[in-house]
This record gives structure tokens, C-alpha cells and sequence, in this order.
């Protein structure tokens, strides 16, 4: 065929391959993993995992050389519903005996359990279904493997999120010494955690360029991103409630079933775990009990996707303590705020086993019900139920924390996690005052560039325009654990300013060297060392690096040039908070859901660059929002993505949406010492719950409380006809 | 997202376009706008041999008042119909459905007559001069000929024209009254679920889109209507004789439960 270089099955790349691919969270000893190639040999589990490979002169030419490949499927039952996929009727893994991957419990005290719910005054039971979702990132994934002429080194550039990961993974699984490999991220167009991970293209682009002796480019198309890059979320949620007869929470119980998909990506079985310990939310329960089935389907592999674990906690418990709310005819403020858990508590130790830093829960859902003016609402929601209006209005509320800023190397260990959570940086001054950052973090929209530079301005009294941020480039950036889990600031921007604190330190001892006096008579000030009490004697933090970088003039054991690294290590995970209020109009004719009005309060901490947390903000607005409203990976039952194209999978436009009312209050978290917490998730974690609080809001006096998201015009209009019909038997 | 291997040609006159008709048959598509014809072969549902892009053809792009009607060119773009001053007066209801149709960027490229030739039972303009009683112009190599747009969307993206003809110009009476158009769509950029255009000249007109696998009339509400009865009752007959189509946005038992109720609040808007 014209163009064409080679074409290989499964079979043909076999030898390829060191290890299967890599699933790095091996959740508990007995987890069911079934080996994952890049390429399927003998079965394939879903549409999507791939069973031959073209390479051609051109994109063109591949494409048309796929028209003369030939798979003979047999066809096997497909596995698409949970439950039955727990219940074993069907294998997507015969070898492995059953779909069950893991059970992973978190039940501190069973007896306790138990008897919160036989002596609670009231208990509430919801079932929730968290569909899946396709990421949908502004880029798709693409890959390009350069093989070095001689040597045997390659240069991987690939749309990813983790560079230094993917080149430890891509060594181990292809056996290229990790010496022989560099990874760069370039630009890279969004990721939301679909691009935290080690796809079989990056691992296929490398076995080919190693074989064939020649780059090897691959660029997803946007159908495909929707087949073979991970979804999110796609899980059965069962959440009950006990509490007294004044409504305080004595204890929360869930039981969960988790949709791995056909088969384990990178952290794939992990991404319930984040969110096990936060099915209590923000409010103090004594007693907690969690547990996690996880299964395999003929679906399309989940894993990390914005929030990933926490936004499905923080929708169960925000959406089940509203439901506890209209058992006790209570206003929703009211029983969050009977349940808050106090700012005088914190440093808070939960009853699922964290410690939550800082927060001030109470006072955020004052500021949020004042920003989107509540009282007047009520009483507006109150005018139309009264007039018979087909526009019923709903107010959503949905106060929310997470645990980010991953991680804790050692509570990684705990939760049998395969790596660290460290972060590295290095600060160097160079002879001409030029600050160049080295980080381990990369950036994929974030804007670290722009956080890193004013924060090293900040802390050194420099120009933020003569900081050069360097990353994303393992020949540049040698150590890091890159950007997801909202880490970056309070990890890597940490690491960052810690070295600044190094590169402080290390420019007093030359300073006072210099200018003959004590350490301790100098003070720094825009980014200028002076002799206290004699300011006109002064050295500029730019000289103190030329004499570091001469060398001519440095006291005893002080080494040359002005530089500093940290690999920083946190001590606990950050806490942010807020609450978000939506409100909606609902056409009870059509089932049409319009989101009106939106706003949102969030506490992340100190802040670096307010625009940068308030864009952060805005698109996970809109983001949770289309998990509430829009978006949802549709199958049918034999397996087939119904939704792989952007007219059919509805990422929701700025016409869909309202002008967002932002707000901020600032609890500085103590476990780091610029005081932030992170901010990428927050938006997605709080706003789908307030979404879908103010649906049912809108309707339930109608008798409609049960209602599953996407809540789209047919299933609303279907859940009023439904109560409809039982208000006429 | 690559389409397959086609030719390409531009021509310089209709007549120029007619030719290449002629000689590749139905290897050929035409090429206006492309918001139709380029994502369906950019997903290969359409692999044509050749594309004739008649997009230079500026004469076939006009708005005209011809006294009891108003002739459009077939090249006319949706945002020049949007605010086109003779549409906004004497024919509002097509100005107003031009200016729903898709984003501005489709506005901005879309053609009224690549529209209709497209024939896709979920765009707009098809049902605005479906209920307008609209007339079709065509030329082919033989020469020209007129179609009533009722007759001329024949199946699902079928038309009445022929391989070797070329929409030329759609013309409409003018029709200054009242007119609701709804559209219902979960994204604003959206095709409609459902959409209803409705008039209210005597007789009252209603044209349905996306409830059956061509535009089509609402007749059994248009006879109601004719026969005296009120909106409410006339709307509950909107879907009937229809077989509206079941996906992923919108089952057919709910399309036609939105039928009759966007049919009722588009007649009511008209103040029947």
C-alpha cells in the first residue's frame, strides 16, 4: 500500500515488551490484575483496546491502510452493568475467575457502626449513580519517539502530564536503561488527569522507533480520545446517614462499586481510595464505616479524572445530607450547620483517620448564601410554587473539603501506593541576577510559569520578569513527580520557595563575608542585603551572585555560585473548602434545566495568583456542572461508545452557562510554609452536588427526590410523569 | 478525522459547475458552506470522488424582492439572511430561524441552499421554508425547473434534486405576521431535538424539525386548526402519522411529548 512502512498484530510485538503495562497501585495484596498489553493478542476486552499497528509515511496514508486490515472477532458477551459484572454471570477475564478486582474496607470500629444506626433517631439510605465521563481535553493525546543516530538513546515527546514518571515506566516496560531516555512534555493542551498516565501508543511509539530506526509520531483524533484514553468516575454509590432527633450525624456508612473498565491503567484501582476517607464531607461524624468493590467491564478503562474519588464522595454526602434535611423538614443551611465540624477542632483527626489542616466551614457558607443573596431566592422559589409556575426555581447548596496536594510519601505506603509524593526544586541566581527555577512539576494549563515566577520574585526581590521557570523535560528537570491530585503549589511551590530559602541563607553568609560584618546585622529587603542601623552599606542580591559565581572572595567551606535544591517531602495532605450554591429553573413541562444562577466561595489557602485560582474556579464550575447537567458516557449493550463524537458527548459551551459570582476567605494551611492548600479540583469536586442539590430542590415538593445525573430534559421530564402517575393511583 | 482521498475542483461559473456534474455524476458533491458535507467526510460516512466548490459563485448570492415573494440565492450565507432588512420585514420568521442555526461560525459559512440540499431533517431552515410553502429553483444540464419545497424532501438527507442539477434560488411569499419559532436543544450550538416553526398567516402553517427522518408539516394540527380548534387541542395532534427517530438526547416517546407542547407554546405565541 502506498506509504506504508509496517504493520504489526499483538502477536508480531510480543517480544517487544519487559513487563505488561503499569498499574502502580496495587490497592491490596490480592487485587486481580490481568495482564495489559499495548497491544490485545488473543482477546480483545473493549472498543478501543487495540489489536494491530500501521506505520506510514503519513497520517493519510495510515489512515487509509487500516481500510485494508481484516479482524476476524468472535463475538463474547458483552459486560456493561455493574452489578451484574460483580455478580461473576459473565468474565470480561476468564483466566482471572472472577470480575471482582479488589474489596478494599475502611471500618474502624464495625460494633460502633452497628449501633449508631440501630439507636439513630433517623436514618437516610440514597442510591447514586456517578455515570461515567469523557475528560475531553482541548488536546488529545499524541506521542513522538525520536531514536537517537547512534547510541541508542531516545527523545519522547508526549502530550502527558507525567514526564518523569512515564520515563521510569517506559523503561521498565520496554526495557530501555532509564540513562538512554528523555522525556518532554511540551505545551501540553489540558489533561484533567487523563494525561496521568502510561498509554499503550507511548509505549508502542517507542517499540517501533526502537525496531524500525526512525521517529515515529502518533496523534489521537478525537473519537479515539473518547474510546482509548481513560474516562472518569462510573460507579453505584450507596450512602446511609444515622442521626439524633436534633439532626447531628453520629455516623455515615457507604458502600461503593467501582468501575475499573476492561482493565488497570496506572492508578486506575486507587481512584475510589481518595475519595474513602471523605464520605463525611465537612461535617463531624464520630463514626464512619466505607467499603469498595471494584469490578471490571467491557468498557473502556477509568482512572484519574479532575477531582478524581473526591468529587464522587463530596456528590454522596452533600446529596444525602439534603436528603436528611427534607426527612426533618430543615432548611439545608441549617443542617450543615448543625453538623459542621468547628474551627476551634482543627487540627481535626476524623473518624476515617486523617487530619484535617485548617478550616472555617461555617463562615465560608455565610459568604457563599450572602453572595447569591438566599433569603431572597427562598422567598422567589416560594412566589412561583405558589402561581402554579411551569419554572420552578431550585437552590442548590454544596459545602464541600478535599484532601489534596498529594502527597504524603508514607501515607502513600500505607494506601500501597507504588511512589513517592515528594516534590524537587532548584533556585539558581546566575552571575548576571537572572533567576532560573528548575521544577519538578508540569504545567499543563496551570499557569506554573507565571505562580512560580512571581513566587520566587516574591521571596527574592527580584523581577518576576527575570525568573525563567524551567520543566517538563527530564534532561532539564532530572527529579519531579509532576502535576495532578491539585499538588503542584502546595508541593512543588513549596519545594520552590524552600530553595529560595536556601539560596537566601546561602547569599547572607557571602553578604556578611563581603561586607565584614555578623549574619545576624543583616537584614534583607527587596532583594537587597543591608547592614542594620548603616543602610547606605548594601550588597544587591545580583553581586552577592557574581562574587558567588568569581569565587575570588568566599568565606571558608562555602561552595561557588548561588544556588539551591530541596526535595520537599509533605507532612500531611492540604485541606481546601467552601461552599457553592446553584441555582436552577426548571421547566416543568419539557424537563428542561436551566442553571441560572451560580455562585461560589472557596477557601484554598493562601493565594498566589488570584486570577490564576479564579480561572482554576471557573472551569471546574463548568466542569462539575456538565457531570450534573450534560455530559455522560453512553453505552450501548453490547459495549459500543454511543457518545465518542463532541456532538454527541455535550461538553457544555459559555452559552450554557452563567456569569459565575466568585468569593474567596483565606485559611492558611499550616503543613506548608506558604499556608496554600490547591485549588485545580475544587471547582469540579463542589459545583456537581450544588448542581443536581438545586434540581431536586426545584421538584421535590412534587414528590421527585430520586434523580440520577446527567439530569437531562427526558429523565426529569420522566421522574415528574413517574410521580405523577403514583399521586394518580 | 482525516477524510479519504478526493478531487477538487473550483468553478468559475453555474455553468462551469453544471459541466463537471455532468461528467462525474454521482462521484461529485458540491461544496458550499462545507458545515454539512466536510464533518461527514472527515468521519468517512461520505467518500465522494470529487468536490465541485461552487463557494466563488458570488452571483448565486442575493437577497431580492420579486413583489408578492422574495427570491434568495442558493449561496446566501445564514448571517446574511439574519440581517437581511427585506427578510426582517416582510419574511422575519427566516431571519429569525437563520439567526438559531448552529454557532456564528456556521452562520458565517453555512449556505441556505447547502442547507436544504442536505435535506437533514434536524436543521432549521428546511422546516422555515417548508412552512413558508417555499419554492426551489434548480438548474441542470437540461435546463431549469421549480419544486415546492413540499415535495422536495424525500427521504432521510434525500432530496428531489437530481445528481446533475444545482440549487440555484429558494423563494418565498412574503409573509409579514406573526410567527414562534422553538427550538429545543440541550447546548445552544446544538441541532434541535425539537424544533417547531409556526405561522400564523390564514392558514395557520407548522412545520416540525427532527420528528421524522425528513422535515416535515404538522398537518393533522394544521387540519385542527383550519377546523376551528384551540392551540391546546390542536398541538395534541402535532406528532401524529409521525415516526420521530430515538437517541441518546431524546427517545421517540419524548420527542413526541416536546412536539406537543413546543407546538402548543409556538401557537399560543402567534396568538392562536
Amino acid at each position: 500500500m502506498p506509504g506504508v512502512i509496517a504493520a504489526f498484530t499483538g502477536a508480531d510485538l510480543a517480544s517487544e515488551w519487559a513487563a505488561p503495562m503499569p498499574c502502580a497501585w496495587p490497592v491490596t495484596p490480592d487485587m486481580k490484575n490481568p495482564p495489559h498489553y499495548p497491544l490485545a493478542t488473543q482477546r480483545a476486552c473493549y472498543v478501543g483496546d487495540g489489536v494491530a499497528v500501521v506505520v506510514a509515511e503519513s497520517p493519510e496514508q495510515a489512515i487509509d491502510a487500516l481500510a485494508g486490515i481484516v479482524v476476524d472477532y468472535e463475538e463474547e458477551p458483552a459486560v456493561t452493568d455493574l452489578e451484574d459484572a460483580a455478580a461473576d454471570r459473565v468474565l470480561v477475564h476468564p483466566d482471572i475467575g472472577t470480575n471482582r478486582a479488589y474489596t478494599w474496607e475502611l471500618i474502624s470500629d464495625p460494633d460502633a457502626l452497628k449501633k449508631a444506626f440501630d439507636s439513630a433517631a433517623h436514618t437516610v439510605k440514597e442510591r447514586y449513580i456517578q455515570q461515567r465521563l469523557i475528560p475531553a481535553a482541548m488536546e488529545p493525546r499524541g506521542v513522538c519517539v525520536v531514536p537517537h543516530p547512534f547510541g541508542g538513546d531516545f527523545t519522547v515527546y508526549s502530550a502527558t502530564q507525567i514526564p518523569h514518571i512515564l520515563k521510569v515506566m517506559l523503561g521498565i516496560t520496554c526495557a530501555v536503561p532509564e540513562t538512554s531516555l528523555r522525556v518532554v512534555a511540551p505545551a501540553v493542551g489540558g489533561g484533567f488527569g487523563s494525561k496521568l498516565n502510561v498509554y499503550a501508543e507511548e509505549l508502542l511509539a517507542l517499540a517501533l522507533a526502537r525496531k524500525l530506526r526512525r521517529p515515529v509520531r502518533w496523534v489521537e483524533e478525537r473519537s479515539e480520545a473518547a474510546l482509548a484514553t481513560i474516562q472518569g468516575r462510573g460507579q453505584i454509590q450507596e450512602i446511609e446517614l444515622a442521626a439524633d432527633a436534633d439532626g447531628k450525624i453520629t455516623a455515615v456508612r457507604v458502600h461503593l462499586i467501582a468501575d475499573m473498565g476492561a482493565y488497570l491503567q496506572l492508578v486506575t484501582p486507587g481512584i475510589p481510595l481518595l475519595g474513602a476517607f471523605l464520605y463525611h464531607g465537612v461535617y463531624d461524624v464520630p463514626v464512619y464505616g466505607f467499603s469498595c468493590t471494584s469490578v471490571f467491564t467491557t468498557k473502556t478503562p477509568t482512572d484519574a479524572y479532575r477531582g478524581a474519588g473526591r468529587p464522587e464522595a463530596t456528590y454522596a454526602i452533600e446529596r444525602a445530607i439534603d436528603a436528611l434535611a427534607r426527612k426533618l423538614e430543615m432548611d439545608p443551611a441549617e443542617i450543615r450547620r448543625r453538623n459542621f465540624i468547628r474551627p476551634e477542632k482543627f487540627p481535626y483527626s476524623s473518624a476515617a483517620g486523617l487530619v484535617f489542616d485548617s478550616g472555617q466551614y461555617e463562615m465560608a457558607l455565610d459568604k457563599s448564601l450572602e453572595l447569591v443573596g438566599y433569603d431572597q431566592l427562598r422567598q422567589e422559589q416560594r412566589r412561583r410554587r405558589e402561581n402554579g409556575s411551569a419554572r420552578l426555581l431550585g437552590i442548590g447548596l454544596s459545602s464541600y473539603v478535599e484532601m489534596c496536594g498529594l502527597a504524603p510519601s508514607r501515607v502513600l505506603a500505607s494506601l500501597n501506593y507504588s511512589a513517592g509524593g515528594w516534590e524537587a526544586a532548584t533556585v539558581r541566581v546566575l552571575p548576571t541576577g537572572t533567576v532560573q527555577v528548575v521544577t519538578g512539576t508540569s504545567p499543563h494549563g496551570q499557569g506554573h510559569v507565571t505562580s512560580w515566577s512571581m513566587l520566587v520574585a516574591d521571596r527574592l526581590g527580584v523581577d518576576p520578569q527575570n525568573v525563567e521557570v524551567l520543566h517538563s523535560d527530564t534532561a532539564v528537570s532530572p527529579h519531579g513527580m509532576d502535576t495532578y491530585g491539585s499538588r503542584s503549589l502546595s508541593v512543588g511551590g513549596t519545594a520552590v520557595a524552600m530553595a529560595c530559602d536556601r539560596v537566601l541563607d546561602k547569599a547572607r553568609v557571602i553578604a556578611a563575608h563581603q561586607m565584614e560584618v555578623a549574619e545576624e546585622d543583616l537584614e534583607v529587603s527587596a532583594g537587597t542585603f543591608s547592614v542594620r542601623g548603616t543602610p547606605e552599606k548594601s550588597m544587591t542580591l545580583q553581586q552577592v551572585a557574581f562574587e558567588a559565581f568569581t569565587a575570588h572572595n568566599l568565606p571558608d567551606g562555602t561552595e561557588p555560585n548561588l544556588d539551591g535544591s530541596i526535595t520537599f517531602d509533605p507532612p500531611n495532605f492540604t485541606f481546601p473548602f467552601g461552599t457553592h450554591v446553584a441555582v436552577v429553573e426548571v421547566d416543568t413541562e419539557t424537563g428542561k434545566v436551566d442553571l441560572v444562577q451560580y455562585a461560589a466561595l472557596d477557601d484554598c489557602g493562601n493565594q498566589i495568583n488570584p486570577l490564576i485560582v479564579e480561572g482554576q474556579v471557573h472551569g471546574g464550575i463548568a466542569q462539575g456542572a456538565a457531570q450534573a447537567l450534560w455530559e455522560e458516557a453512553v453505552y450501548d449493550d453490547s459495549g459500543n461508545l454511543l457518545t465518542a463524537t463532541l456532538a454527541d458527548y455535550l461538553v457544555p459551551s459559555a452559552a450554557e452557562l452563567p456569569s459565575f459570582k466568585t468569593g474567596a476567605t483565606v485559611t492558611p494551611s499550616p503543613t506548608n510554609i506558604l499556608g496554600v492548600k490547591g485549588v485545580g479540583e475544587a471547582g469540579t469536586i463542589a459545583s456537581t452536588p450544588a448542581v443536581m442539590n438545586a434540581v431536586v430542590d426545584a421538584l421535590s415538593h412534587l414528590g421527585v427526590t430520586q434523580l440520577d445525573m446527567p439530569a437531562s430534559p427526558e429523565k426529569v421530564w420522566r421522574a415528574l410523569t413517574n410521580v405523577g402517575k403514583e399521586a394518580g393511583r | 478525522m482525516i477524510p479519504a482521498a478526493f478531487d477538487y475542483q473550483r468553478a468559475s461559473t453555474l455553468d462551469e459547475a453544471l459541466s463537471i456534474l455532468a461528467d462525474r455524476g454521482e462521484d461529485a458533491k458540491l461544496l458550499a458552506g462545507g458545515h454539512s458535507l466536510l464533518p461527514l467526510m472527515r468521519l468517512r460516512l461520505a467518500t465522494p470522488a470529487v468536490l465541485v466548490d461552487i463557494g466563488g459563485l458570488r452571483d448565486l448570492s442575493y437577497v431580492q424582492d420579486r413583489g408578492d415573494e422574495v427570491a434568495i440565492g442558493a449561496l446566501t450565507r445564514h448571517r446574511d439572511l439574519q440581517i437581511s432588512e427585506l427578510l426582517l420585514n416582510q419574511v422575519p420568521v427566516l431571519a429569525h430561524v437563520a439567526g438559531q442555526v448552529g454557532d456564528p461560525q456556521v452562520r458565517h459559512r453555512g449556505t441556505i441552499g447547502g442547507s436544504l440540499a442536505h435535506g437533514d431533517p434536524a436543521s432549521d431552515l428546511p422546516a422555515a421554508i417548508l412552512a413558508l410553502d417555499g419554492t426551489l429553483c434548480a438548474r441542470g444540464t437540461s435546463g431549469e425547473r421549480t419544486i415546492p419545497a413540499t415535495e422536495f424532501f424525500t427521504g432521510f438527507l434525500e432530496t428531489a434534486l437530481r445528481p446533475d442539477e444545482v440549487l440555484t434560488e429558494i423563494r418565498v411569499p412574503k409573509s409579514p405576521g406573526k410567527f414562534s419559532f422553538k427550538k429545543f436543544n440541550r447546548r445552544a450550538q446544538d441541532w434541535a431535538i425539537v424544533g417547531v416553526v409556526a405561522l400564523s398567516d390564514s392558514p395557520a402553517r407548522v412545520a416540525l424539525v427532527n420528528m421524522a427522518s425528513t422535515p416535515v408539516r404538522a398537518s393533522a394540527t394544521e387540519a385542527a386548526l383550519a377546523a376551528g380548534a384551540a392551540a391546546n387541542e390542536a398541538a395534541q395532534r402535532a406528532s401524529e402519522g409521525l415516526e420521530p427517530p430515538s437517541d441518546t438526547n431524546a427517545t421517540t416517546e419524548f420527542r413526541r411529548h416536546l412536539a406537543t407542547v413546543l407546538v402548543r407554546r409556538a401557537l399560543e405565541e402567534v396568538g392562536l
